[in-house]
């Protein structure tokens, strides 16, 4: 019941904001002091609405599992579906040419898998700790599962 | 019925249950306000060089240097729940090449504690505004605009343009000194 409706608000969440991943947990401080590490961002990728400078974009670069959040800082567009952009994370002191794949300069809009649109702090705190500490993960759990099976009815 | 277990499960839940309504309540008291305030923006000693650049196609580009004066008062819109503003000075025009042109010039992060009254005279480029090609040259509607991100502590993050835009025309000659 549970999992079922979790997975049910994740899809309709899927369907609402258009993104593969309505949701991410920062992972490090390159937006700083804007996400800190464990703030969970609220994402849209509505393809209708063209990429502008100032959007915080998450996208991902071949050869990168984990997406990337950062601020886009240029924009050429010359149709809607031939785009370049250029990122840039707001607490580093270059862009993310670096980042990109090896001879990649520009990111174009398929790159993209959504904007930030909302924020909650501290929220994604849960996956980090979880990620850092796989037994605490297990141990959690195993006690969930030991506290379902044990439970007593009142 | 009333183990330590059961007590420490509902008081958790009631205090993630406060916390939530709290911060609902943060977002919604701050979420219809309007954010938007207006600026005085100088644009002066527009240079054009035409520079080999590694990004644009034709290994051609045109880098424009230029020196602004800004003045804007953001204390206005420092609510509880603002966490820091993202400001950014922002060129746009169009070109044979491309339909939109975006390019930062300048961007600060003005956080709460810090002065919030912007008056900046003689400001040089933070990042280099090098066009898609060889377009800058007698340009005759380039688009300086401010805008700023408002980034809450929780809740909807707010792209503000501010209200006044300038429109400067650039020059008709490449200058070919060093950059000074």
């Amino acid at each position: 019941m549970v999992v079922s409706s979790a997975l049910m608000i994740w899809k309709g969440m899927m369907v609402v904001t258009g993104s593969d991943s309505p949701v991410v947990v920062v992972l490090s401080g390159s937006m700083e002091p804007a996400f800190y590490r464990g703030d969970l961002l609220l994402l849209t990728n509505d393809l209708e609405d063209p990429v502008r400078v100032g959007d915080i974009t998450v996208f991902k670069v071949e050869g990168r599992e984990i997406p990337i959040v950062h601020r886009v800082i240029k924009v050429h567009e010359k149709s809607s579906d031939d785009t370049k952009i250029l990122t840039k994370g707001d607490n580093n002191q270059v862009d993310d040419r670096g980042l990109y794949a090896p001879g990649q300069l520009w990111l174009s809009r398929s790159d993209v898998v959504g904007r930030t649109k909302g924020l909650l702090p501290y929220v994604g705190m849960v996956t980090i700790i979880m990620n850092d500490y796989p037994k605490l993960k297990y141990a959690v759990l195993a006690f969930l599962g030991l506290f379902v099976l044990l439970h007593k009815e009142n | 019925m009333h183990n330590l277990l059961s007590r420490a499960n509902s008081l958790l839940a009631f205090t993630l249950w406060v916390m939530a309504a709290v911060t609902a309540a943060c977002f919604l008291s701050t979420v219809f306000l309007d954010y938007t305030v207006s600026n005085h923006l100088e644009v002066n000693d527009i240079k054009i060089r035409n520079v080999r650049d590694y990004a644009t196609d034709d290994k051609q580009a045109d880098l424009a240097t230029l020196a602004f004066n800004l003045k804007v008062d953001f204390s206005r819109l420092f609510n509880w729940n603002v966490k820091q503003l993202f400001v950014y000075l922002v060129a746009e025009y169009k070109s044979a090449e491309n339909a939109v042109n975006q390019v930062v010039i300048w961007d600060r992060i003005v956080e709460r504690s810090e002065r919030v009254v912007m008056d900046e005279i003689g400001v040089k480029t933070k990042y280099y505004f090098l066009d898609d090609g060889a377009h800058l040259l007698k340009h005759d509607n380039v688009t300086f605009v401010l805008r700023y991100n408002v980034i809450p502590n929780a809740g909807y993050l707010r792209l503000v343009q501010s209200t006044n835009q300038l429109v400067v025309p650039f020059p008709t000659t490449y200058t070919t000194t060093r950059r000074s």
